[in-house]
């Protein structure tokens, strides 16, 4: 089990392609610098998708795995 | 990444808006500032009244694509215009009308969706693309 604090959850399960990211994105909007964010997220370009947004915005990945088609983030704000 | 992504948008049919509010979303998403222009029957299809209609799909869709379009639907993927009002709550969006188009449509400005910033030109439309990318769609 993950002791990270976690402060805000986006469950973007079921959403295509760009929502993932958009929830994301809003979520980290309303968040201070360091906190962290958790994402489930079903969508199969995820992956990609989250790289090149954390590498792009500089809002870190701490985490991430994938179990039974959920793709799980944990994202730092810059 | 403070080029701009400019889109002009001439097709109405939702597929295509579809596909433009995806591309849209995604470039605000990551700070991108977005400049769309508005021609032909892809400002009919902003028209306040019309917005929310089936605007049909692309010739090449055909009965197979309508299908899979309708069954995305069902499943609750957000509409394209929903898709654009989100990515402009997330980032900098601006869509303006183009002024030629307004004039050979009859569209006054009231007549459109409030997802609209304004009209312009083409030099309007250049001047603020600067250097970055145009995308037809």
């Amino acid at each position: 089990m993950s002791v990270l604090d976690i402060k805000e959850h986006v469950d973007a399960r079921g959403l295509s392609c760009p929502l993932p990211i958009v929830r994301t994105a809003q979520a980290v909007k309303g968040l201070a610098s360091g906190d962290l964010v958790e994402v489930l997220a079903t969508d199969p370009g995820s992956l990609k998708d989250f790289a090149a947004w954390s590498k792009s915005t500089g809002n870190e990945i701490v985490e991430q795995g994938e179990d039974g088609g959920v793709y799980r983030f944990v994202l730092r704000r810059k | 990444m403070d080029e701009p992504l400019n889109l002009v948008l001439f097709s109405g049919t939702d597929d295509k808006l579809q596909a433009a509010a995806v591309l849209t979303a995604g470039a605000a998403a990551l700070g991108r500032p977005v400049n769309i222009f508005l021609q032909y029957w892809a400002l009919d299809s902003f028209r306040a009244d019309r917005i929310d209609r089936d605007h049909g799909l692309a010739p090449e869709a055909g009965a197979a694509g309508r299908e899979a379009v309708d069954a995305m639907t069902r499943a609750g993927q957000a509409s394209w215009a929903t898709t654009l009002r989100q990515a402009k709550e997330l980032g900098s969006v601006d869509i303006q009308a183009c002024s030629l188009s307004m004039d050979l449509l009859r569209i006054e400005q009231e007549d459109l969706d409030p997802l609209v910033d304004g009209v312009e030109g083409v030099t309007a439309f250049y001047l603020n693309a600067g250097e970055g990318r145009i995308v037809f769609i």
